[in-house]
């Protein structure tokens, strides 16, 4: 079958098997291999994209389902040479080890600053809790995601607004 | 020495100094991994495309127990896509069915005569593509002749129990090996005459280190050359190359690993798995590239596992609380085949150290490992070759003693401690610790939590019925594996190479045998040779993960890569700048005695103003001209380091839980850690290794078990079954250090990637054990969920194994 959809922005057209899953797709036939592979039960969130600005867990969305929506991943937080602070976040706070959780731990961290500029860590710590990380314990991503919030400047990447 | 004072202040972050703040040398840096990683563009093993790759899925047995009676695949290799299906029949045929494991053991790359585990290996699809290799699998048709499995780790030598390795020879029962260390006589004379004898079963449930990276490998045999390039998520590279090279005859120097950046590892990725074996042999068969890539329920039932262990505990002491004697019988679960990863003459790892940070007058330790109907493994999580399960057991014992006596946890400590002056301290089963402070990280660790406040905190709730726990742990551990004459690993010593080359314009290049997997190798790398040299962290490339390009050494584990690694890392430095001292005298017509250096520029003592930099002398020693006589021209230099000694890291840590009465949930309300692993290279990155540990400690407490049903089913298969700590279940970790440099580390630093990990989990526990006192409670084993917590308050506590 046919999809179209939007990725970082860019329109995409391809021939996909209807079963394909989303994570696959945007790995294996566009060649986005910021999105990352992990569970398949939807529990670690390493493969978390945004679709029209909301995460979604891309190892149980069909490609089929992301037809005709906007699509953003890791590749797409970057706008002309600019790192998105949530990129920045991460940096200057060590939120990340072997960077393998790191890209879907910062499209939910865009989708809520998008939604909530000033959020508590308690509401950070929420907004995480579907992902898991194994190198961080957490606080430095809360402290990213925190930095990212105190240092935001226009950024609406992956908002549907 | 041990210094005590704050880290450096941070900026809402750990610490990470800016870009126009960089230490030349050690401190905050920011590291060199991140822009890649932050952008998407980091290169794990499953990215790597090659032209004309096929996809390899494994098929694995649904018993824990079987004979396989007959495997009919000529449905699957009727399937459109697929281009080789290979069983276990297939590859004995070439003599590959079977493989050596890191104890000498073997272990099947495919099953031939029966299944040993749930999920074991039983045949391999190739493909063209993901799909249709999993397609394929289901069209195998295998029969198999059930046989009772071995579950019960207390009843695997029992005389009834069926024999699980019936493939070794003249092999009669279940046993792997026995194993002792300590004085048994002398221990036996204390226990005697003690005032007070505590003895407590204490169960390590298998767990897993699950990283979030599975494991897999891209296999690339060029036909012609017989070139073989292996993309592989592995921690050790180099011990993997040789080991290809012994058993598949393939010659070393047609072999290069690639371990490429690496979603995790901690333990995992030591093991050479089936699946990297059957892509090796899928590609010399099929002359294409061949991709494995495991997916999460393959990770969880089928590699390397951790822990597992029974352990009986028996602690003597006077009355006032001075311990004399501890002793351990052991019954360890290795699983269907011995691939605990350790070095040679330790089948325990080094579990030896379960005296821990006291000291007493005997110890002694007796242990049996068997197999079972389970996945192998067991060196894994983050365990410094079992310290892990070495700490639980001492900092639970000592627990319950401070029960017995009616004291208080910490007082119990401070009041066994080895004591400063005892450096270098022999433990009574043998092991040098060679340097530690232990009362001041302890004393921090309390200033931190206001320990008094809290166990007063503790009285007022109790008096109210609320459960609140303060639980302590003090752990020292033994990394850095390690001097060559003791310790090796398949027969290839634990020594690490380094290479450092500095270019003629003064910048660097570093080649490491170590790998990271997170560790954040090219950030602390660069540090040290920056220290060492002067050269700014981002004037130094550091290569590691390549055999082609680096220098032999066994890999990243046992936190030994700073230890070891580190070591090497400074001295090669060191090396070169000798060198560069002797050019310098030439550039600056005086003799190499009246020569000072200034991290980074050599100067005539006396006369400041005559100085040369590095890179001055980097110039001149690629330049034209002549150099300082029976010198040759360039600036580089190589190593192999082989440590005198492991280092001993140690820590206090602290604590504090709050339990619902009602539901037995239990609440992490606050964990304090103060560290020491000597020297701080990057204090950013060590905090940040500290936390990550800690969240394991939690999990392993509190959440994490693989286990399995009376017919060797695995109850742990994905992430919906094992449970990870995530941060609703983790508190903001607060830490600090004191720092007491290693005497025998030439920059004095220890391992630390592995030591929150180990000390945690006792903390964790015993603050969940404080909290049930009420209820008369000395011990229940983890993992304490609510179910399991609930249990205890009732009075039904049960082992979990």
């Amino acid at each position: 079958m046919q999809v179209n959809m939007t990725i970082n922005g860019a329109e995409v057209s391809e021939e996909i098997e209807p079963r394909h899953l989303l994570v696959h797709f945007l790995r294996d036939q566009v060649g986005l291999t910021g999105t990352h592979w992990g569970c398949d039960t939807s529990n670690c969130g390493t493969c978390v994209v945004l679709i029209d600005g909301e995460p979604v867990k891309s190892c149980t969305t069909l490609a089929a389902m992301a037809g005709g929506h906007e699509v953003t991943t890791v590749e797409g937080l970057e706008q002309d040479g600019v790192l998105d602070p949530v990129q920045e976040g991460f940096m200057q706070c060590h939120g990340l080890q072997c960077g393998f959780c790191t890209p879907g731990m910062m499209l939910t961290a865009r989708a809520l600053l998008n939604n909530n500029p000033n959020p508590s860590e308690g509401v950070i710590r929420e907004a995480i809790s579907g992902q898991i990380c194994r190198c961080t314990g957490y606080s430095t991503i809360v402290r990213s995601i925190q930095w990212a919030a105190n240092h935001e400047s226009a950024v609406t990447i992956g908002s549907s607004s | 020495m041990t210094t005590t004072e704050p880290a450096p202040p941070v900026d809402g972050a750990l610490g990470a100094a800016s870009d126009e703040e960089r230490p030349i040398g050690f401190g905050n840096l920011r590291r060199k991994e991140d822009p890649r990683l932050i952008r998407g563009m980091g290169h794990f093993v499953d990215d790597v495309q090659l032209p004309g790759m096929l996809h390899l899925a494994i098929l694995r047995s649904p018993m824990a127990h079987a004979k396989i009676v007959s495997i009919d695949k000529s449905a699957a290799e009727a399937h459109p896509k697929v281009v080789a299906v290979i069983t276990g029949e297939d590859l004995a045929a070439q003599g590959l069915a079977w493989m050596p494991t890191l104890s000498n053991d073997v272990q099947a790359v495919l099953a031939t005569d029966k299944v040993r585990f749930q999920h074991q290996e039983v045949a391999f699809v190739v493909a063209e593509d993901r799909y249709s290799a999993r397609d394929a699998l289901e069209l195998i048709e295998v029969d198999y002749e059930w046989i009772d499995p071995v579950v019960d780790v207390r009843k695997t030598m029992d005389p009834e129990t069926p024999i699980i390795r019936d493939d070794l020879e003249g092999k009669t029962d279940n046993h792997i090996f026995d194993w002792e260390t300590g004085d048994e006589a002398a221990t036996k004379a204390v226990f005697d005459n003690a005032d007070v004898v505590v003895k407590e079963e204490i169960i390590y449930p298998r767990v897993h280190p699950a990283p979030m990276e599975t494991c897999g490998a891209v296999a690339d045999v060029e036909r012609v050359s017989g070139q073989l390039t292996l993309w592989c998520t592995t921690q050790a590279p180099h011990a993997h190359r040789t080991v290809y090279a012994l058993v598949a005859g393939l010659p070393e120097h047609k072999i290069r690993v690639i371990a490429p950046d690496i979603g995790g590892g901690f333990g995992n990725k030591v093991p050479i798995y089936p699946g990297y074996v059957c892509a090796i042999v899928a590609s010399l068969v099929i002359g294409k590239p061949v991709k494995w890539m495991e997916d999460r329920t393959e990770n969880l039932v089928s590699t390397g596992f951790a822990r597992d262990y029974v352990m009986e505990a028996e602690i003597a002491a006077t009355k006032e609380g001075k311990i004399q004697a501890i002793r351990t019988n052991v019954l360890a679960d290795h699983g269907a085949f011995n691939g605990v990863a350790a070095p040679t003459k330790y089948p325990a790892g080094f579990f030896g150290v379960f005296t821990g940070s006291y000291d007493i007058d005997a110890a002694y330790c007796k242990m049996q490992a068997v197999y079972t109907n389970k996945a192998p493994g067991g060196v894994a999580y983050a365990c410094s070759f079992r310290i892990t399960e070495a700490v639980y057991l001492v900092e639970r014992i000592v627990d319950c003693l401070a029960y017995e006596l009616e004291m208080d946890p910490a007082e119990l400590r401070l009041k066994n401690f080895i004591q400063p002056e005892q450096f270098p301290y022999e433990s009574k089963t043998g092991w040098v610790y060679d340097s530690g402070n232990y009362e001041p990280a302890m004393r921090k660790a309390m200033d931190m939590a206001g320990y008094e406040e809290l166990r007063r905190e503790q009285a007022e709730k109790r008096e109210r019925g609320e459960l609140m726990g303060i639980g302590i742990s003090f752990f020292t551990e033994a990394v850095g594996a390690g001097p060559r004459k003791d310790m090796d690993i398949l027969g290839l010593g634990m020594a690490d190479g380094c290479e450092l080359r500095i270019h003629p314009t003064g910048k660097a290049v570093v080649r490491l045998s170590v790998k990271t997997q997170g560790q954040g190798h090219e950030t602390t790398f660069a540090q040290i040779i920056s220290e060492e040299t002067g050269i700014p962290p981002e004037d130094i490339d550091v290569i590691h993960g390549d055999t082609d390009n680096t220098p032999f050494g066994l890999g990243t584990y046992g936190s030994r890569s700073t230890p070891v690694s580190g070591a090497a890392a400074a001295l090669v430095a060191r090396k070169v700048r000798d060198k560069a001292q002797i050019i310098a005298s030439g550039m600056l017509e005086a003799s190499v005695a009246d020569l000072q250096w200034d991290k980074g520029s050599f100067s005539v003592a006396g006369d400041p103003e005559k100085s040369v930099t590095i890179q001055d002398i980097a110039m001149k020693a690629h330049g034209a001209g002549d150099l300082p006589e029976g010198l040759e021209g360039g600036l580089e230099a190589q190593i192999c380091y082989n440590p005198d000694n492991l280092t001993y890291p140690f820590g206090a840590y602290i604590c504090v839980v709050d339990i619902d009465p009602g539901t037995a949930v239990v609440k992490v309300r606050r964990f304090i850690a103060v560290d020491d692993c000597g020297t701080q290279i990057n204090p950013m990155i060590i905090e940040g290794q500290v936390h990550g540990g800690l969240a394991d400690g939690v999990g392993m407490a509190m959440m994490e078990m693989i286990s399995f049903d009376e017919d060797g089913n695995c109850l742990g298969g994905s992430l919906m079954d094992y449970l990870i700590p995530t941060a609703l279940e983790t508190p903001d970790w607060e830490t600090g250090h004191t720092v007491t440099p290693s005497p025998h580390h030439p920059i004095g630093a220890k391992g630390v990637g592995e030591s929150a990990t180990v000390g945690s989990p006792p903390a964790v526990v015993n603050a969940i054990v404080d909290a049930l006192k009420p209820y008369g409670i000395r011990h229940a084993d983890m993992p304490l969920t609510p179910s399991r917590v609930w249990e205890t308050m009732q009075g039904n506590h049960t082992p979990p194994i």
